[in-house]
């Protein structure tokens, strides 16, 4: 059946856990994970709720491929309204966080309400208890999992848990597990500070049962297995070389935003790329990359592990980091690097380790700075403000200032906020980087096209993992299109926004899409769920999610005047590279995309759309 | 004439030794297409995916038609994604 069937809710105001059985109806029409804990959360919370009241809630879901024998089958999410956003929350984490929940033998966490002192979970098996974190209060999430397993007596126990940045309710705080893996967008960790939620400790020993047909599972997975050994991306570049691999593509074809998006390439590319991480250092002779690493069932293992130049400034007295750590990624090593103008990859790899440790999203954090820097840069923010001098470029203001945010030391506290209030609070709204409140990942729309698109119609924000469609417009996957040009870009991001929303809501990674289409998830998901599961229901699974999350988000108070980008890439042309000259074309596609969709020219779902989908 | 030469990732070691940096500089005859740049590299054709010149995707029933002009950067990657 794939699912366990049981919710857990917890009422922190009442400190109080209480199972029920999953909504099997909600199941059928919004299969899991993202799609399932979002129509949780629709239901049960006013759109335009304060994210940081007790009453929002905060939902941990797994799919129903989470914790089987699936490839990459580690996945859940954290559905909330984004403290950062004020729009749905959805942040995707890998690892074993996920698995374990399942094991455990459940689908879902809702936290309600908010607890009168430091709380954290403790769930085994059946047995679920709220126990005080007073002693936890204040520890990083390294602290904190380390001292959780310690107290417990158990290795095996899995961890997710907020730092200092969570706390704080550093606006783009994360949800941090298994150490270097992280719910990262949208501010969910500072939702669950709010909640005086310190971190939920897992430990499940009953396996995942009741898969439909277990003979037909096994054999669709291992055939999906194969699709991902046999192609060349998930089978030999992203172990290789990991997602960092795109630095250089992404420079070399001019959308690599740079310097707060003043520029699309960056001459310093290749001092922070995948190739890069693997020469050896001229200070120690090793390599910035130790290994990589996979997550719960994954046959990718696209993740890096890196350990820093023991040397390097940021770290030289300070031991605790000289070991191997998570890292870098191409979005952190792209948010911590080029959009500040800062080709020192052992700076970039300590203010990862530093978001990773605190509970912080890299990529806000970094185009946040971006922001600061171009202010200081025009004489908006002296350094008598920031505390110190700030040009971009700087490794030694990026690395101070990763360590002011996360305590909320100073004009720490400010860069908390995000780029949209900052620039807002000194004048600049225009130089925040970032759509619905949330900073852009590291593709410039001016020299990918349909990534405009992509992120001024997220609906949890500025995002890449809602419609990748570098893929395509960059990478040739599934085909090959152009970047430069907006048709067709309609079509291609709505295809993509629908798909994706299935491959989350199934509990697999979206980096399967690199080799899998639909037709590859659809046996596994028939297999392991009870009813119909064919490729045509999957589609309207896909888009129906999309839609309701739109809903929410129009009746949160969002219209069609928050789809759209900052000036800066509408009036700014690219000034160099394939796209010199251009700047993105959202005002076209937009009203294509929304005709395409089946809504209003205002970006409301009209009834036709609405009933078709059943919402 | 006097072009770049890119190559990423796992084709890196079809450079020359001692090219730093993933490139070579290189002579061309006059107006040499992508296909006969890259035949000195002896790059396996099933990684030689993604062809840019100049920062612009060459697809493959282009290569050998797809002409240079000096001081042009011809860089290719094999299959590779990221996100």
């Amino acid at each position: 059946m794939g699912w366990n069937r049981k919710v857990l809710r917890v009422n922190l105001t009442a400190g109080t856990c209480t199972p029920e059985p999953l909504n099997m109806k909600w199941a059928d029409d919004y299969l899991g994970s993202r799609g399932l804990a979002s129509k949780y959360l629709v239901s049960e919370i006013d759109p335009k709720v304060d994210p940081l009241s007790p009453d929002n809630k905060l939902i941990m879901s797994t799919g129903p491929l989470t914790g089987t024998m699936a490839s990459t089958g580690g996945r859940y999410t954290v559905v909330t309204k984004g403290a950062l956003t004020n729009a749905i929350a959805c942040s995707n984490s890998g690892g074993y966080f996920g698995a374990e929940m399942k094991f455990a033998g459940w689908d879902m966490i809702i936290f309600e309400g908010k607890s009168p002192k430091p709380v954290y979970l403790y769930l085994e098996n059946d047995r679920a208890e709220l126990r005080d974190a007073g002693h936890l209060w204040g520890r990083s999430c390294w602290e904190t999992e380390e001292t959780i397993k310690a107290s417990h007596q158990d290795p095996q126990i899995k961890v997710c848990s907020i730092g200092a940045a969570g706390e704080n309710q550093v606006l783009f705080a994360c949800i941090v597990n298994d150490l270097h893996r992280a719910a990262g967008r949208s501010g969910v960790g500072a939702v669950m500070g709010s909640k005086n939620l310190k971190a939920v400790a897992l430990r499940g020993t009953q396996g995942v049962s009741g898969i439909k047909d277990f003979p037909a599972f096994m054999a669709a997975t291992n055939a999906a297995k194969k699709v991902l050994a046999d192609n060349a991306v998930t089978g030999q570049g992203l172990p290789k070389y990991g997602t960092q691999v795109l630095m250089n593509v992404i420079n070399e074809i001019g959308a690599l935003p740079t310097r707060n998006h003043r520029d699309v390439q960056f001459e310093e590319a290749g001092k922070i790329s995948a190739e890069a991480m693997h020469e050896k250092r001229s200070s120690d002779g090793k390599t910035h990359l130790v290994t990589n690493a996979a997550c719960f069932g994954c046959t990718i293992a696209c993740g890096r592990i890196s350990q820093i130049d023991q040397n390097h400034f940021s770290v030289k007295n300070s031991p605790k980091y000289w070991g191997a750590s998570g890292g870098l990624e191409y979005e952190a090593a792209w948010a911590l690097g080029a959009a500040n103008g800062v080709g020192d990859l052992e700076a970039l790899q300590y203010a990862n380790m530093l978001c990773n440790e605190h509970g912080m999203d890299p990529i806000s954090f970094g185009a946040t700075v971006g922001a600061a820097m171009e202010m200081y840069e025009l004489g908006l923010l002296s350094k008598a403000q920031i505390g110190l001098d700030a040009p971009f470029g700087s490794a030694e203001a990026l690395c101070k200032l990763v360590e002011m945010t996360a305590t909320g030391e100073g004009f720490g506290k400010e860069l908390g906020l995000g780029s949209k209030r900052l620039c807002e609070k000194y004048g600049r709204p225009d130089l925040s980087m970032s759509v619905k409140g949330q900073e852009f990942p590291a593709y410039d729309s001016r020299g990918i096209q349909g990534m405009g698109l992509t992120y001024a119609t997220s609906n949890r924000g500025a995002c890449h993992l809602r419609s990748y469609t570098v893929a395509s417009e960059v990478l040739g996957v599934p085909v090959k299109t152009d970047p430069l040009v907006t048709e067709g870009k309609a079509e291609l991001v709505k295809a993509f926004q629908d798909a994706t929303a299935v491959f989350d809501a199934a509990g697999i990674c979206v980096f399967t899409s690199f080799a899998w289409t639909l037709a590859d998830v659809q046996p596994q998901v028939q297999a392991a769920c009870e009813g119909d599961w064919s490729m045509e229901k999957l589609a309207v699974v896909g888009e129906r999610i999309w839609n309701m999350e739109r809903q929410f988000n129009l009746a949160a108070g969002f219209t069609a005047k928050d789809d759209d980008l900052p000036p800066r890439l509408k009036t700014e042309p690219a000034k160099t590279g394939p796209a010199k000259g251009l700047v993105n074309g959202i005002d076209k596609m937009r009203p294509e995309y929304y005709q395409v969709r089946g809504w209003t020219p205002d970006g409301v779902p009209d009834q036709a759309t609405l009933d078709r989908l059943g919402l | 004439m006097h072009i770049t030469v890119k190559l990423y990732a796992t084709l890196a070691d079809y450079l020359p030794a001692g090219a730093k940096a993933n490139r070579v500089e290189v002579e061309v005859a006059e107006g040499a297409a992508v296909a006969e740049i890259l035949v000195p590299f002896k790059l396996p054709p099933k990684l030689t995916h993604l062809v840019l010149v100049n920062g612009v995707f060459i697809p493959p029933e282009e290569r050998a038609a797809t002409r240079l002009t000096a001081g042009d950067t011809l860089a290719v990657w094999p299959p590779i994604a990221g996100g």
